[in-house]
């Protein structure tokens, strides 16, 4: 138990006692210190990347995935990860910025998986999220869909789906929507 | 001095005469050392210096009860302003307050209400108060209703601690949070005494997540109001920007509610789903947990209840969470929660390095992989140098790698400059305090 009554006294008019230490300097924020530890220990399979625009700041890169198998083989698609101060409380937001025919992605470059929203626990880390995406290429899930056409399509025609997948990589118009040429 | 009344108003005894029973007899539950006196409710009354942390619900309460009970050094730190809807439980403000700072209402109500009372506003952000404002405070009180607000207060009071060199902590330095916080009938208090119970940090996972529907059930298969009202605030209103591009919404502005509240219903029609209303639109955009007086009451009132144990000795004081809910009938239980061992906030102690001025990075990071007591794998590097993150070295990005052969100081880490080393040996990311052998030299 502290007596604070008699370390009270020292503390009139808000004079503080005077720091010895190095405790008055400014800390990194937990989410920082995290986020830190997570990069770090980042194990990116070979199919992965990732691209710091400014080293100085973790809380903001970018994952680069070129899938080496599947429909999506031969292309790059790169992701925005944005960590906020609630991190790990919170998940990252992540925005797929390559325009992409996919059925868990959007063409505004939102992605459906699970982790990033309504099963995220402080225990994943960058990495479950970096294996969840790379998951979502390997095998697109028409079940959730956020692309319904493309979810469709899937489901009812795998040679459509993979010859469209194709054609958006390209570069080209798959039904009215024009996709930027991601083939590395 | 700005107050009123002022601390050269003479105040009668009787009026606190309740409180000074307390102070001035033992009872059976007074603490072993705690030594009853005439004068003890006058060192109490004012010399402890208080901060309460929001100016809201639970902080309007605080600062009641903390006022009434005699303590006049009271500061409160707040930067919101008054909302109509705020006036149901928020006491302390008026209809003609509406738009004006929480603080320094609130503080101006009870200065011109309570004698004596010399309540201070600081109408800013916490983040906007350095450690020698907090430094300055005997106890901190917390009434906020955010994570991160929480997190980086108990994050600054942990890193004010200090330690001996036996290593064992400076008491003088330590500064109790009383942390109270409700949501609807259910409410908690705790008393976080920093690097001694589990602080905010330590007991993370107690805090319920955000409720985040699926991202595909809210694009192509809404069953829920809110599934619709959630489909417009983050896939459509990106994608239309209703009012200038890029604007990001603002639960506190109308046109922005009323936007999406009507694109929401729209939604809703096509989905056959009831329920959206310009409140539940409004609820869930601001994620509003809906806040009932009297459990603010409560918690407030065990919260002051801490305070006053724990600056006058009086009382043991709560070890260390309450848990309150009055849904069915009333329910309150106070257990010892778990400390988390390495914990990245409170268990952080700083372990001293020494190497010659000429050091590189290079060598600081071999040591650590090298030294027995270490025996890192990967250590990545960051520092605060001038006050920014800076990030020495890790692996995993690329342009870091030419730092290696800099020199520790040419990275701007002076003597006594603190870095902090994430490796995947240690759970968390530990500091190290760097000095050199020739600092003397040094400019
Ligand atoms: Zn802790």
């Amino acid at each position: 138990m502290i007596k604070l009554f008699s370390l009270k006294q020292q503390k009139k008019d808000g004079e503080s006692v005077p720091s010895s230490s190095t405790s008055g300097q400014k800390k990194s924020s937990p989410a920082q210190l995290r986020v830190m530890k997570d990069l770090n220990e980042l194990n990116l399979p070979k199919t992965c990347s990732t691209e710091f625009p400014d080293p100085d700041d973790l809380l903001n890169f970018k994952l680069i995935i070129s899938p080496d198998e599947g429909f999506y083989k031969g292309g790059k698609f790169a992701f925005n990860f944005k960590v906020g101060a609630n991190y790990p409380h919170e998940p990252p937001k992540v925005k797929c910025e390559t325009q992409v025919y996919h059925p868990n992605i959007d063409l505004e470059g939102n992605v459906c998986l699970n982790i990033l929203r309504e099963d995220w626990k402080p225990v994943l880390t960058i990495n479950s999220i970096v294996y969840g995406l790379q998951y979502l290429f390997l095998e697109p899930n028409p079940e959730d869909p956020l692309n319904k056409e493309a979810a469709d399509v899937l489901q009812s025609n795998k040679r459509l789906f993979e010859s469209n997948v194709l054609k958006a990589m390209r570069g080209g118009y798959v039904g009215n929507v024009y996709f930027e040429r991601c083939l590395k | 001095m700005g107050s009123k009344a002022g601390d050269s108003v003479d105040i009668p005894p009787e009026r606190h005469a309740h409180v000074r029973k307390l102070l001035e007899r033992p009872g059976p539950f007074t603490h072993p050392e705690f030594e009853p006196s005439k004068e003890a409710f006058d060192g109490f009354s004012s010399i402890v210096r208080v901060l309460i942390v929001g100016a809201g619900g639970l902080g309007c309460e605080l600062l009641k009860n903390l006022s009434l009970l005699g303590v006049k050094q009271l500061h409160v730190i707040d930067m919101d302003t008054i909302d109509i809807s705020n006036l149901n439980r928020q006491f302390l403000f008026r209809m003609t307050d509406v738009g004006s700072s929480k603080s320094e209402t609130a503080s101006k109500f009870i200065n011109g209400r309570v004698q004596g009372a010399q309540v201070v506003a600081h109408h800013c952000k916490i983040q906007d108060k350095d450690s020698e404002f907090y430094r300055s405070f005997h106890v901190i009180v917390c009434g906020l209703d955010s994570i991160v607000a929480r997190r980086w207060l108990n994050s600054m009071v942990c890193s004010l601690v200090e330690y001996n060199e036996d290593g064992s902590v400076k008491e003088e330095t330590l500064i109790p949070i009383i942390d109270g916080g409700t949501e609807g009938f259910k409410g908690n208090a705790r008393v976080i005494m920093p690097t001694m119970s589990p602080c905010i940090e330590c007991t993370l996972d107690l805090y319920p997540p955000q409720v985040n529907f699926p991202l595909c059930t809210i694009a192509n298969t809404p069953r829920l109001p809110e599934h619709c009202i959630e489909y417009v605030r983050i896939l459509q209103w990106p994608k239309d920007n209703p009012f200038e591009t890029e604007t990001a919404i603002d639960g506190d502005d109308p046109n922005h509610i009323n936007w999406i509240y009507e694109k929401s219903l729209e939604r809703a029609s096509q989905f056959g789903i009831t329920g959206v209303t310009y409140r539940l639109t409004q609820g869930v955009v601001k994620r509003i947990i809906p806040a009932v007086a009297s459990t603010n009451a409560v918690i407030a009132a065990a919260c002051a209840t801490e305070v006053f144990k724990l600056a006058t000795s009086c009382s043991i004081p709560m070890d260390n969470y309450m848990v309150f809910s009055d849904v069915e009938g009333i329910y309150t239980y106070t257990y010892k929660a778990e400390k988390k061992e390495n914990c990245i906030a409170c268990s952080r102690s700083v372990t001293t390095l020494e190497f010659p001025l000429e050091v590189t990075l290079q060598r600081v990071i071999d040591y650590l992989k090298e030294d027995p007591d270490y025996q890192m794998k990967s250590p990545g590097v960051t520092a605060i140098v001038n006050g920014r993150n800076k990030t020495l070295f890790t692996h995993v990005i690329e342009q870091t790698k030419a730092n290696l052969s800099k020199k520790m100081t040419e990275l701007g880490i002076i003597n006594n400059e603190v870095i902090t080393v994430a490796d995947e040996t240690t759970p968390v990311a530990r500091d190290f305090k760097i000095t050199y052998k020739d600092a003397g030299m040094e400019s």
